[in-house]
């Protein structure tokens, strides 16, 4: 990221321990002001920590944490300039929506005609306007999101935590709040920090992606960035899927001994007309082999290749034209020519062979 | 559940309805014999009898209320038997809350052993518990006065309580504490708006079964009261032993008992099971 960029929440060697547990373990960041940063990883991997003690609900055992550049390492959650999306919405459940969504107002002593004007706006902003008198219990799960969402855009804070706010819904009420909360934030402007262990949720939505692993930050970046060019082996197996191809099968493939990953929509499947192998272009990285597996997904095709040289593949194909049981298609036994450019090649340097 | 599965149980319901009317018998059964008995001691609240029970009652009178309202022994014993009960209800709302709220919000060594400890004086029976605590203020060189009534009454007290508020907390979300204090609210304002609206009908109901407890013990009262000290449930006791001819006068103060205690108890039960309108959610299980 650029220079010119104003930090919104930087982490300066920051380390959380539980015990003899490292939770976090010396994480620097720097998350920009008005961007879509997401904390990416799997559970236990300490990013809900890191949202934790940028909310305040816990404290760093070393290090420090900046918001727009001061200290707030040792300042309480009521003090702090942000707010939280909670996992479990937490809305308060003997308070209607208006009374949760104004909730922060009131503590706060903003007077009653003001107070009543933002709580309006902030529920114009999560389209629920018609809520305001009902319990949370007396709302869809969708809606209970929209009120924390509300409750805590209504205090106008400087950035918004997310703790995996969208886990709790159904495929389609995810999509649709994915969709929601891109459009939230463009309107509002403030910076978002989203906690999840999708990595799809996190490609789709984010600015920029931290991916966690064992209490440490693995990489930074867009998601192209992250999911093209994986700094280790951990990401490029989180991030997406990728196919490891280890010392021994990287010399049958390359000639070179150096392990790499390859995604599996890079790869191109080719029948074996006859014994004919299909031909293969200068810059293009083939291995031989017999399709073991073949799961059809609607839009795409999964294949699993078991190649001579000894490894497995997975491939991904797009369903481009409609396929029916014709001699064209691959199906399970099929010897197969696995054909991608060498260019989607990752060496994997940071964390070894497999 | 879908239609058709009420479809397939509708035949199985109108055989069994033989077997429900037995149910119904059985149950019917058990309530009676569990509250004639107490009608009974109303009904010779009445007689005009002074001595025996016989059936019917000679005739009805209205004079042993008076007689009992006269009696000052019966009005200290009644007075001593409220005040016990609404110090060590105090004392048990303060206590029980705070283990509770020790046990429910925060991992500790020793936390389960702690909660098992704590609910013990209910399982305990009233004269082990009595003897342990005689012996104790015994030992201790402390006077058996008002004050070890109410530590006595206190140890059971504690106990619903406790167990009150330990399974509202256990169903209140955590976050919306941390919730509260991420909005801004202070801790005291976090208390007032929202710790205490959703444990406040636990406490209350709490409150009052302890009271209600309180109020008719004998066993662990009979062995933390000092040699003045005598509380209604006492009192009645004693007459029953030593002055068979009042026998109308502690029927009257029996009924009072009831009564006062009936009270507590129903507006406890009625808070407990009117806690599902305050908007917790409806998958969770019900108090206790």
């Amino acid at each position: 990221m650029g220079d010119v960029a104003r930090a919104a929440v930087e982490f300066i060697g920051v380390s959380r321990r539980f015990g003899s547990v490292r939770a976090v373990d010396a994480v620097d960041l720097e998350i920009v002001d008005g961007e879509f940063f997401s904390m990416l990883g799997p559970s236990g991997s300490g990013k809900t920590t890191c949202l934790r003690l940028i909310g305040g609900f816990e404290r760093p055992s070393a290090g420090q944490i900046l918001l727009y550049g001061a200290d707030v390492s040792r300042i309480a959650p009521y003090d702090r300039d942000v707010n939280t999306v909670f996992q479990d919405y937490a809305l308060f459940p003997h308070m209607t929506v208006l009374d949760n969504v104004g909730y922060g107002l009131k503590v706060r002593r903003v007077a009653r005609a003001e107070r009543t004007q933002r709580v309006d706006e902030a529920l114009a902003l999560v389209r629920l306007e018609s809520f305001g008198a009902r319990k949370p219990s007396q709302l869809s799960g969708g809606q209970r999101q929209r009120v924390a969402l509300a409750r805590a855009l209504v205090n106008r804070p400087k950035v918004l935590l997310l703790d995996e706010p969208l886990g709790a819904l159904d495929l389609k009420l995810r999509q649709e709040m994915q969709v929601e909360l891109k459009r939230i934030q463009r309107e509002v402007g403030i910076t978002f920090i989203f906690v999840t262990h999708d990595q799809e949720e996190a490609l789709t939505m984010s600015d920029r992606i931290a991916v966690f692993n064992a209490g440490r930050v693995e990489q930074v970046g867009a998601p192209a960035d992250v999911y093209e060019h994986p700094s280790s082996e951990f990401v490029a197996g989180f991030v997406g899927i990728s196919n490891v191809v280890n010392a021994d099968a990287a010399l049958s493939v390359v000639g070179s001994p150096e392990p790499f990953t390859v995604r599996p929509e890079k790869i191109v499947l080719r029948r074996y007309e006859g014994v004919t192998p299909p031909e293969v272009s200068q810059n293009d990285c083939s291995a031989d082999g017999v399709v073991r597996d073949v799961v059809y997904l609607g839009a795409q095709t999964r294949y699993l290749v078991e190649a001579d040289a000894g490894f497995d593949l997975v491939v991904v194909q797009q369903n481009q034209t409609v396929t029916g049981a014709g001699p064209t298609t691959i199906g399970r036994g099929c010897r197969v020519r696995a054909v991608w450019p060498s260019d989607a090649n990752r060496d994997m340097t940071i964390k070894g062979d497999s | 559940m879908a239609e058709g599965g009420y479809k397939i149980d509708a035949p199985d319901q109108t055989e069994r309805a033989p077997r429900r009317w037995g149910l119904k018998a059985a149950v019917l059964g058990v309530l009676l014999f569990l509250n004639v008995p107490v009608l009974i001691v109303f009904l010779y609240a009445f007689t005009t009898d002074d001595q025996a029970f016989t059936f019917p009652p000679p005739g009805l009178t209205g004079k042993w209320f008076e007689i009992a309202w006269d009696n000052q022994d019966v009005r200290d014993a009644v007075w001593l038997s409220f005040k016990v009960g609404i110090v060590a209800t105090v004392a048990a709302l303060v206590l029980g809350s705070l283990a509770a709220a020790a046990v429910a919000r925060t991992r500790f060594f020793g936390r389960e052993t702690i909660s098992l400890l704590l609910v013990l004086p209910l399982a305990l029976p009233g004269i082990v518990t009595g003897i342990a605590l005689r012996s104790s203020i015994n030992v201790l060189g402390i006077d058996f006065t008002f004050w070890t009534i109410v530590a006595g009454h206190a140890t059971f007290c504690i106990v619903v309580v406790y167990n009150n508020v330990l399974a509202r907390l256990r169903r209140t979300s955590g976050s919306i504490i941390e919730a509260s204090m991420d909005l801004g609210a202070t801790g005291w304002q976090t208390f007032r708006y929202v710790l205490l609206p959703n444990i406040g009908t636990a406490l209350l109901a709490g409150g009052m079964l302890a009271f209600a407890l309180s109020f008719d013990e004998v066993i662990v009262t009979r062995f933390t009261a000092g040699g003045s000290q005598r509380t209604a449930p006492l009192w009645i006791f004693d007459s029953i032993v030593n002055r068979p001819r009042n026998r109308p006068v502690t029927n009257v103060v029996a009924m009072a008992v009831v009564v006062v205690m009936m009270i507590p108890i129903f507006v406890a039960q009625r808070l407990t099971s009117d806690a599902s309108l305050l908007g917790s959610p409806p998958t969770d299980d019900d108090d206790d």
